[in-house]
């Protein structure tokens, strides 16, 4: 399967996107009565959140597909997603660490659910990679990766009950933030941002599975010419 | 003779085949009820005076999941040394039920481990109720479930002993957080059935995808 | 740091993530067009001797 030619025209779109998304956060939303200028951190690390959730559920279907239908490009492609996923996640935690020293004083609480979760996950798939790079290449080797990240996607609402069953007796300080009484524009711009991260996270694995793929098929011309 | 029973047996046989050469061999059990008493031993002198019951039993948990983990490194030993797993695979039997057989055989191992430990840690620190109890059952199969087929992925790998408590430990956090919880929490009853989903949800999701991690 | 100056590095901190993926994605390029460079050598040379 060719990559189509719109790559080019994609991340066009998504530079355009971006810019207008960041003016929209910086700019022009108005700025939130109870939290201050601080709040504008949300408009990006909500949706860059929302979208690692998406980059491991993708991955998790990849890898769906390649157990049920197999299929060659399905092992890359779930790869070249979970690795969004993790940068994504990454970003994730060290926004809203940012975020909550700004709120609250603190680069960490435990009393944040969603950081605490993303921080599981986080370990769940750097194992992945770990995972990946100890195994010999093979069939076997996409077929564990596979089965690693559906038991991901399973872990995901899992560790969101246990952390929220948790808050409620082990770690007891919980730092409250009201959801943003949010208006029109706000909304509009959070709407925005959200679709510019999800369609970088989007370019960013067409272009990283380009390479991959370039990769695969030079180290097999390789072996074709020597 | 029905396709459940002959599964069933299929299971039962190969649990006891692990039973079997252990008891022989000896060489994991002891190891594991040594640890734990060790384990939970060094706790007394790393925790300092007038820690509350509860910090204890957070510990104690971490003496459980770690004990489990040197019982599964060496699960799929005896078959990666005799080479046998190749055999296993190749025989008519259904390929989950080889990890419900060997999830069975790590689950006896570790009970016995639990039987330690529990009285042990009512000896030194604090009392046990029922409701803790019941957690770590819950949990212990949880542990087993996953475990199994963690470690199972792990033979495969180069890194075998180091990888495995890397992939085991992240999907092991809600399960402490459910057996701390079911210790320690006046809700206990609501930890117990949380256990009883991860247990739920994923042994049947590594009863579905264990194929796919032995098959070359 | 003000709040200003957190919400100022919380950008800035994605913006670097962006920007060191492509420094990655580059030398990923690089090493390619290496690699393609020596294959076309490998099929000269064959198609020379051959």
């Amino acid at each position: 399967m060719s990559s189509r030619n719109n790559l080019p025209l994609l991340a066009f779109a998504t530079a355009a996107l971006l810019g207008i998304a960041v003016a929209l956060a910086l700019l022009v939303a108005p700025e939130d009565v109870d939290q201050g200028v601080s709040q504008r951190i949300f408009y990006f690390h909500v949706p860059i959140a929302l979208t690692a959730y998406l980059c491991f559920g993708l991955g998790a279907w990849k890898a769906l597909r390649l157990l049920w239908v197999g299929g060659e490009r399905r092992d890359l492609e779930s790869y070249t997603w979970i690795h969004q996923g993790t940068i994504f996640g990454a970003l994730t935690l060290i926004t809203g660490s940012i975020w909550a020293k700004a709120s609250w004083g603190v680069w960490w609480s435990w009393g944040s659910n969603q950081l605490v979760l993303f921080l599981v996950l986080f370990l769940f798939y750097c194992a992945y990679f770990m995972l990946r790079f100890s195994v010999d290449e093979g069939a076997r080797r996409e077929r564990i990766c596979a089965v690693y990240a559906l038991f991901g996607v399973a872990l995901i609402p899992v560790s969101f009950f246990a952390i929220r069953l948790a808050s409620d007796f082990i770690h007891p300080t919980v730092f409250t933030r009201e959801g943003p009484q949010m208006t029109g524009t706000m909304f509009g711009t959070f709407l925005v941002c959200w679709a510019a991260i999800t369609l970088l996270a989007y370019v960013m694995y067409r272009i990283e599975l380009v390479g991959k793929r370039t990769d695969a098929n030079l180290r097999e011309l390789r072996e074709a010419l020597s | 003779m029905s396709s459940l029973t002959l599964y069933a047996s299929d299971v039962v046989a190969l649990a006891r085949k692990d039973l079997r050469l252990e008891l022989r061999a000896r060489d994991t059990l002891p190891a594991m009820l040594l640890f734990v008493l060790s384990t939970l031993v060094v706790f007394h002198f790393a925790l300092p005076t007038g820690t509350s019951a509860d910090a204890a039993y957070g510990l104690l948990w971490i003496a459980i999941v770690f004990t489990a983990l040197l019982g599964l490194a060496r699960a799929w030993a005896p078959e990666r040394e005799g080479g046998a797993l190749d055999g296993l695979v190749l025989a008519p039997c259904d390929r989950s039920a080889i990890w419900l057989g060997k999830t069975l055989a790590v689950l006896v191992f570790l009970t016995a481990a639990e039987l330690v430990a529990l009285p042990a840690f009512a000896l030194f620190f604090a009392p046990v109720d029922l409701v803790a109890v019941a957690g770590v059952v819950l949990a212990s199969v949880g542990i087993c479930t996953v475990g199994s087929l963690l470690a199972a992925m792990a033979a495969a790998s180069r890194g075998r002993e180091v990888i495995l408590p890397l992939l085991f430990l992240p999907l092991a956090i809600p399960l402490i957080v459910g057996g701390v919880g079911a210790g320690i929490s006046p809700q206990g009853a609501s930890y117990l059935s949380f256990l009883a989903l991860y247990d739920l949800v994923f042994a049947i999701l590594a009863w579905a995808t264990f194929e796919y991690v032995i098959t070359e | 740091m003000s709040q200003g100056q957190y919400v100022a590095l919380a950008y800035g901190v994605v913006l670097v993530f962006v920007l060191l993926w492509v420094v990655i994605i580059a030398a990923k390029l690089s090493r390619l067009e290496r690699e393609t460079g020596e294959l076309a050598d490998l099929a000269r040379e064959r198609s020379a001797d051959g």
